[in-house]
């Protein structure tokens, strides 16, 4: 087989000649003014829950928190990674049952209703008990 | 170091966290169809309940005792382990969710500053706290060594739920005490080999040459020999492989014979395995599907099995269903009572990626604003069904005792007082 040689190839020297290619249409109407400005919409999760992975979501029944303003049937939102303090609404296990109450630590170590008719209940250190988390947020709905 | 993170019983300690009332109660949970015993509680454990055993077997003695039986809630154990999985994506860059309640972490930076038994008591009381799930951690400067410290917690019941091997002395004691079977890769019939060749701890086996394992057994088992004596060979894969394939398949709480009546359980199949494909973003070209009757019964066994390539890759699961369709009736015997039955996906190719076909008006057109609308009626609750599908009418799982979907249905919210 014979060979010729031609000469060499620059290519480096002669990098490709791009043309920008739109694909997409271009509208002739006047641009949106609000385009450069737009934000993500109000988002209720980030205003209602800090930490997703520790909150859970109970349901009220009954009225022992009522003048606390959560009534029968409200959605409590529950921070599980919270620390509980003196005045803190949480949700607790005693007795084996779940309770929302206003825990108190002075004078003495108690969950106390926000409503008359119940009493409040005592916390000895033998009791068996424990704070699940911190209500951050109740959600009444009206309509 | 590499720490491992073990839920204690997770589907039980689920079943407690929005019942109080069962805290120091026997729990167990059953598999699909309330068949056999698949988590037991400390409790449930001490009555001898044994892991896997037939709950019609242990139903009247256990129940009888006083313990608490759960169908399995799988919404549920799902979204705790989510959550468990997000606190410990937290607490290290590096971790490898290894199933739905154990993953790997890696320490090695941030324990050099507190130590290790510090970084494990602090991941241990978060997840406790954060998520209710009670945990423990083993941790080693190897993965497989990281199960061995997982095992003897376990063992030992130890009350810190953490142990750290990581000094010659204490890795020695550990392997001394760890029997061939309970060592991290190695199953119930290679462990009947290393018997035979008196290996019967962990201990034993690395004291062996590595190249005489390789030679005699493979070269996995030399790996965890070298493991074991803390050379690291496995790493902490923090990037999930792509799925290779789907498989939805289910046992039938009662025997089904009807053709009509398999075609529409085994459309609900295709149906999920589709939605499945759809949200890991695939399409696939080969669909299976098998039916087969139960191995304990009298008559004889009975399997069928059939495969189809489509001729272009979809993820569209009325395509799915024109080929099951048709394979259905080629595979079914009259005669034949089944109990169980599958669907399989495979030879996946990335949805955006795929070739389109020459003619594609000869193909079911790909519909994918239909597929997505479905998936997000069936994501948020309203489900809806292609009129072959099951839809519901035949339940072919059987959940009697299946406790609220607490965090996953508005409806099934844990209630206070």
């Amino acid at each position: 087989m014979k060979l010729k040689y031609l000469g060499t190839m620059l290519t480096d020297d002669y990098p490709p000649f791009e043309i920008p290619y739109f694909q997409d249409m271009v509208a002739a109407g006047f641009p949106s003014p609000a385009s450069d400005f737009m934000e993500n919409p109000i988002d209720l999760n980030q205003y209602l829950v800090k930490n997703g992975v520790a909150t859970f979501l109970f349901r009220v029944s009954g009225t022992s928190m009522i003048e606390a303003l959560i009534d029968d049937g409200s959605l409590l939102l529950v921070d599980c990674s919270m620390q509980a303090i003196h005045n803190s609404i949480v949700v607790a296990k005693i007795h084996g049952d779940l309770v929302c109450r206003r825990l108190c630590l002075r004078p003495k170590y108690c969950l106390i209703a926000e409503n008359k008719e119940y009493q409040p209940i005592y916390l000895d250190p033998d009791m068996e008990f424990e704070i699940m988390g911190v209500v951050t947020a109740v959600i009444h709905q009206f309509a | 170091m590499i720490a491992l993170v073990d839920c204690d019983s997770f589907y039980a300690s689920c079943e407690r966290i929005f019942r109080p009332d069962l805290a120091h109660k026997p729990v167990v949970v059953l598999s699909n169809n309330d068949g056999c015993v698949i988590a037991r509680s400390k409790e449930a454990k001490a009555l001898d309940i044994n892991m896997g055993v037939p709950w019609f077997k242990v139903k009247k003695r256990y129940l009888a005792k006083g313990g608490v039986v759960f169908s399995s809630n799988f919404a549920l154990y799902g979204d705790i382990s989510r959550r468990v999985m997000a606190v410990l994506k937290m607490m290290s860059p590096r971790t490898e969710i290894y199933s739905i309640d154990e993953a790997f972490l890696e320490l090695s930076g941030i324990s050099k500053h507190i130590g290790c038994e510090k970084m494990g008591i602090t991941i241990k009381s978060t997840i406790n706290k954060w998520t209710k799930i009670p945990v423990r951690i083993g941790i080693g400067p190897t993965k497989t060594l990281a199960k061995v410290a997982s095992y003897q917690i376990k063992k030992y019941d130890l009350p810190s739920r953490v142990l750290v091997l990581n000094d010659k002395h204490s890795i020695e004691k550990a392997l001394k005490e760890t029997p061939i079977i309970k060592v991290w890769g190695v199953g119930s019939r290679l462990a009947k080999k290393l018997v035979v060749e008196n290996v019967e701890t962990a201990w034993d086996l690395s004291r062996l040459p590595p190249e005489y394992i390789k030679q005699k057994f493979s070269v996995v088992l030399e790996r965890t020999l070298r493991e074991l004596n803390g050379e690291q060979c496995l790493e902490i894969e923090d990037i999930q492989p792509t799925k290779k394939q789907i498989m939805v398949s289910r046992s039938f709480a009662h025997k089904v014979n009807d053709l009509s009546m398999l075609h529409a359980i085994i459309n609900d199949f295709v149906a999920r395995a589709a939605e499945k494909l759809r949200s890991e973003q695939q399409k696939c070209s080969s669909v299976s599907v098998f039916i087969r009757n139960s191995y304990f019964r009298k008559e004889e066994y009975e399997c069928g099995f059939n495969n189809f390539i489509l001729p272009y890759p979809s993820d569209d699961t009325r395509d799915f269903l024109k080929v099951v369709n048709k394979m259905l009736p080629l595979m079914y015997k009259s005669n034949v009572q089944y109990s169980k039955a599958g669907v399989m996906l495979s030879s996946f190719s990335n949805s955006s990626t795929v070739q389109d076909v020459v003619f594609p008006e000869l193909h079911q057109k790909c519909n994918s604003a239909l597929m997505k609308t479905m998936d997000k009626l069936n994501y948020y609750g309203y489900p809806v069904y292609l009129a072959s599908q099951n839809a519901g009418r035949f339940n072919p799982i059987q959940r009697k005792m299946v406790s609220p979907k607490y965090t996953t249905n508005w409806n099934d919210l844990p209630l206070v007082r």
